[in-house]
This record gives structure tokens, C-alpha cells and sequence, in this order.
């Protein structure tokens, strides 16, 4: 269905091409400023070293920080995750009475800015005599993701046959029985995703963190602390490894769902 | 009427307002008997405590005296004329500005790119779109900063001018400019994807009856192509819009003190200034300009069509 001339094809492959580099350029600008060997970046980069990364590595305090980021990503995923589970059947599987005002809902908070989201958080937790943590990150976080797993998860019940679920019920199975042997089996590959989907956003996510950790910073409030006040090439060098952290998250679950939906179209 | 007449009248409405309120606790039975109900409960018991409570919060204390840190008391509308009469309102505007700079920025990059993604690349469409997303699971501000290094004095572009082509170029930050692009970068995936889907709702067989009718290829687009992608670049547009003006990050990391947005102001209230009622009622702006977006789109839009598409 292609009915495009080889020259357009060729404009349009290399606007891509460009788009691609233009979304990764800062990402490579950042890892050729992590292996400067002076303090300031300049370049062409005159001398090249990786003694950045040894000092990160050596550094007891970032490995803080790398801790603080993995913990808060983990709760944020899981937690989220079961909540979005229950939410996508709600916004996409049962019909009920109050189903589509449920679907706006769950929008707002992606619709909204994280940074005002992050703001009204601040006062709404210092109001009720919550102490800034790494739990209030946790809550914050899942206010803006718990929404986005739910549409993740959504995608997933919206190609979902509840025929299946009928008959297993038809067949004598229970409530129990049927969520454990159909539902969540069928609905694996999208709940998979949405588990994969809240680590990232959480592990990436600044402007939620950055009012509501206090003294348990994250690694993106900790490259912001430092470009304000101090920077080194350690801030490149940690931010380069935080890429490559989430680079190995993500070829992992994408080789994970692959199987899931190999083995799914296998069974059914 | 009679008055025995008035009177069964009366016992009706009586009675039929008491079986509406008796069973409150029967109504709520059926609704936690229904399972979409039920699975509603928990992310809404999250947003109600997260979002909605948050947010009402902000709409009480912007009512409130300056400088106070309590709800209670006589409601005023003190803070909303500070905000007019001083130049508090300048940042409002300035994010409004860059937002629909970045907004119209977009919407010239992005349409070709999509078209490019659903009738070009087709086959490939699936891995581009993984590789195109993936930089939004990179912190705003490591990206940001990656920019900073690429643009700043001595940084890839005048480095490169410099010592290869003999130009000395200054540094490039710290601009309204500067903000302003970093928003378009930011908010590109924002943009791109939205369109996508709007692209990919145009039926191949309406354009090419379109062409065989003799339009010509700027007819097809304005008469075929966009009215019929209108849904995704307008979700695009208005996603883009909302996210630009509350954006903090890119005037902090790109735009130094050249421009001061919304959120900053916000945040300079809450923290620093320790003036709640102020920083409540700037936050209002945003949350009514959001508020009124979304609702806008809501109603031009039905959620099941976008999300129930397959793929």
C-alpha cells in the first residue's frame, strides 16, 4: 500500500532518521561529557578518562540515591500495578453506570502538569502533618502512574473476549477460579506491561520526587541538586548509567512480552 | 383538587421520598455487588486521596488571607488581586505563550512524521514507535541537561563551530528560545503519538477515491486528510498545551532567569515565600486552564474508540 516515489520515501526515511537522532542527541552529548577528563566539559573533548565512574562507583552516597531510586520504583510498580489491574476492568471490561465519568477520571492526572500535580502534593502533605519520605514519593509517584498502568492494562481487556470468562463460568468454575485460570493468564502480556511501564516512569521521574522525598533523594533530584551547585562529569557519568539501567529494564520486558504473546497465540 | 386528593398526593410524594432515602445502605449494597464498581474502588480511593483532595485543598487556600497557613477563616479574594494588580500575572502569560509556540512548533514537526509512521514505514511502525518512546523513561531534566551541555559556550555546537569552521558562537541558553526548545523536545512524544493514531483513522479507500475524483494532493489534505485525523492532533495539541504551561524544568535547566514560568512562581509561594494563599491561587490559573481543556476534549472525543483500536 505504499504508493509513495522513491524520493518522497526517501525524505520521509531520512525526517526520521533525523527525528531519531534529534530525541537522542542529548543522550550521547551526555555520555561524551561523562568520560571528559577535565571538570568542565568542552569539546571536542580534549583528554578522555573513566575516572568519573570510578568515583561513582566508590561513592557511598550515590550508591544511596541509586538505592532510594530502585526501592521507590519497585513499590511504585507493584503497587500500582494491582490497583491498575482492578482499574482497567473497571474502565474497559464490566458495564456499569458510572464507567465513562470513571475513564475521565482516571485521564486527569496525566492530563495535569506534574510539576502543579507535585506543588499541590506539597501542601496537601504538609497540611495533614505528613513528613516528606520515600513513602509520600512512593504515594506521589502513584498518583500520576497508577492512571497510566490503568490505560496500559486497558488496551490489553479492550481485546479481550469476556465470552471466555462466560463460558468458564458456564462450565462451573468459580469467581476465584475463573480471575486465576482465564483473566489473569489472558490478560498476562498487558499487566506485564503496565508493571514494566510504572518502573520506568518512577525510576525517570523528577518533578513528583522533588518535593516529596525530602532528605530520601532520588538520582533525578540529585542531578538536579548538583547542576544547581557543583557540577563534575559524575553528574553525566551516573545519569549515563541510570540510561543504561533503564535500556536493560526495557530490552528485558520487551523480550518477556515478546514470549508471553508467542506462547499465548501458541495455547489459544 | 380535593383535599383528600391533596392529602394522598402529599402521603405519596412523602412516602416515595422516604423508600428513596431508606435504603441508602441498599444502594450501596447493589453498587458493591456491581463488579466494575468494585474494581473502580481502589485507584479511585487513590485519586480521592491523591489528586482530588489535593486540589480542593489549593481551591480553599486560595481564598484564604496572604500569609496564612489555615482554611478557616473568612473567605477573601485578596490573593486573586495581588495576582492582577502586581506582575504576578506576567508568568501566567509567559507560559501560555511558550505553550502555544511549542503547541504550533509541534504540530508543523509532527504531521509528516506521523504520516511518515502510518503510510511509510508501516511494517517498521511498531519499532519505531519503541524507539521513539523510550527517551520518556529519561528523566526530564538528565535529557535537559544533555541539551545544556550540547548548547552551552565550548559545548558540541560552538565547540564544533569553533574549531573546525574558525566561528566563535556564543552560548546558546539562558533565552526564551532556549526554554521554548527545550519544550518542543520534551513534549515531541506528546505530540507525535497522539497524531498517529489520528493519522491512522483516515481510510486509505476515502483518500484514494478523493484522488480519483481529481483532487489534487493539497485537496486530499485539507479536505480528506486532516478534518478525518482531526480527533488525534487535537488531543495532541491540547495534551502538548496543558503539559507546556505547567512545565518547570526546561526555563529551569535551559532557560536560566530569561523567562520565569507559571510553576515557578507556584513553587517560589509554597517553598521559599511561605505564602500558601498565593501560591493556591497561581496554581488555580493552571488548574482551571487544565480543568477547561480536558473538559473541552472530553467531549469532542470517545475514549473507547481510541483505546479499544488493537495494536
Amino acid at each position: 500500500m505504499n504508493d509513495f516515489s522513491h524520493r518522497a520515501t526517501w525524505a520521509y526515511g531520512s525526517a526520521m532518521a533525523a527525528l531519531i537522532l534529534f530525541m537522542y542527541l542529548p543522550m550521547i552529548t551526555m555520555a561524551l561529557a561523562s568520560f571528559s577528563r577535565s571538570k568542565y566539559f568542552s569539546f571536542p573533548v580534549p583528554k578522555y578518562s573513566d575516572k568519573w565512574y570510578l568515583e561513582v562507583f566508590q561513592s557511598l552516597s550515590i550508591r544511596d540515591f541509586f538505592w532510594t531510586s530502585t526501592v521507590v520504583a519497585i513499590a511504585v510498580a507493584c503497587l500500582s500495578t494491582v490497583l491498575a489491574f482492578f482499574g482497567a476492568l473497571a474502565f474497559a471490561r464490566y458495564d456499569w453506570k458510572g464507567r465513562r465519568l470513571f475513564q475521565k477520571i482516571i485521564l486527569l492526572p496525566i492530563l495535569f502538569p506534574q510539576a502543579v500535580l507535585g506543588l499541590a502534593l506539597l501542601l496537601w502533605f504538609t497540611a495533614l502533618g505528613i513528613t516528606p519520605s520515600w513513602q509520600a514519593t512512593v504515594f506521589a509517584h502513584l498518583v500520576w502512574i497508577a492512571p497510566i498502568a490503568t490505560l496500559v492494562i486497558a488496551i490489553q481487556v479492550y481485546s479481550f473476549d469476556p465470552a471466555v470468562e462466560e463460558a468458564a463460568y458456564d462450565l462451573g468454575a468459580s469467581r476465584w477460579q475463573v480471575m486465576r485460570e482465564i483473566t489473569l493468564p489472558l490478560l498476562a502480556p498487558g499487566i506485564f506491561s503496565g508493571f514494566t511501564f510504572a518502573f520506568l516512569l518512577s525510576w525517570a521521574n523528577f518533578p513528583l520526587s522533588m518535593l516529596s522525598s525530602g532528605a530520601d533523594s532520588t538520582i533525578p533530584e540529585w542531578v538536579s541538586a548538583k547542576l544547581q551547585s557543583g557540577y563534575t562529569p559524575q553528574v553525566p557519568a551516573v545519569g549515563t548509567l541510570t540510561i543504561l539501567a533503564a535500556a536493560v529494564v526495557m530490552a528485558f520486558g520487551y523480550q518477556i512480552s515478546a514470549f508471553m504473546k508467542r506462547r499465548q497465540v501458541k495455547a489459544g | 383538587m380535593t383535599d383528600a386528593s391533596v392529602r394522598i398526593s402529599h402521603v405519596a410524594a412523602g412516602h416515595s421520598r422516604v423508600s428513596r432515602a431508606e435504603p441508602w445502605q441498599v444502594r450501596l449494597g447493589t453498587a458493591l455487588s456491581k463488579p466494575g464498581f468494585l474494581a473502580a474502588l481502589p485507584v479511585g480511593i487513590l485519586l480521592l486521596a491523591g489528586f482530588v483532595g489535593p486540589l480542593a485543598l489549593v481551591f480553599l487556600f486560595a481564598f484564604m488571607p496572604p500569609q496564612t497557613f489555615s482554611v478557616l477563616q473568612a473567605p477573601t479574594l485578596a490573593n486573586f488581586r495581588t495576582i492582577f494588580s502586581d506582575s504576578y500575572y506576567l508568568s501566567f502569560l509567559a507560559s501560555l505563550q511558550l505553550a502555544a509556540s511549542t503547541v504550533a512548533i509541534l504540530l508543523v514537526i509532527c504531521y509528516p512524521l506521523a504520516i511518515a509512521m502510518v503510510r511509510v514505514f508501516t511494517r517498521k511502525a511498531g519499532i519505531l514507535a519503541l524507539v521513539l518512546a523510550a527517551p520518556l523513561f529519561v528523566a526530564d531534566n538528565l535529557r535537559l541537561m544533555g541539551w545544556m551541555l550540547f548548547l552551552v559556550k565550548g559545548g558540541v555546537v560552538s565547540g564544533t563551530m569553533q574549531t573546525y569552521l574558525g566561528i566563535p558562537v556564543d552560548s546558546m541558553l539562558y533565552t526564551f528560545s532556549a526554554t521554548l526548545f527545550g519544550l518542543v523536545y520534551i513534549n515531541l512524544p506528546m505530540m507525535l503519538f497522539p497524531m498517529i493514531l489520528g493519522v491512522s483513522m483516515v481510510p486509505a479507500q476515502m483518500r484514494e477515491a478523493a484522488f480519483d475524483l481529481g483532487a489534487s494532493r493539497w485537496q486530499v489534505m485539507k479536505e480528506v486528510d486532516i478534518p478525518l485525523a482531526m480527533p488525534g492532533i487535537m488531543i495532541g495539541a491540547l495534551i502538548t498545551f496543558i503539559l507546556a504551561a505547567g512545565a518547570i524544568t526546561e526555563a529551569k535547566v535551559l532557560g536560566g532567569t530569561a523567562v520565569v514560568m507559571i510553576a515557578q512562581d507556584i513553587q517560589k509561594e509554597f517553598t521559599f515565600a511561605q505564602n500558601w494563599p498565593k501560591g493556591s491561587a497561581l496554581s488555580m490559573l493552571m488548574i482551571v486552564l487544565a480543568g477547561s481543556l480536558a473538559l473541552a476534549m472530553f467531549k469532542r472525543v470517545d475514549l473507547d474508540a481510541i483505546f479499544g483500536r488493537k495494536g
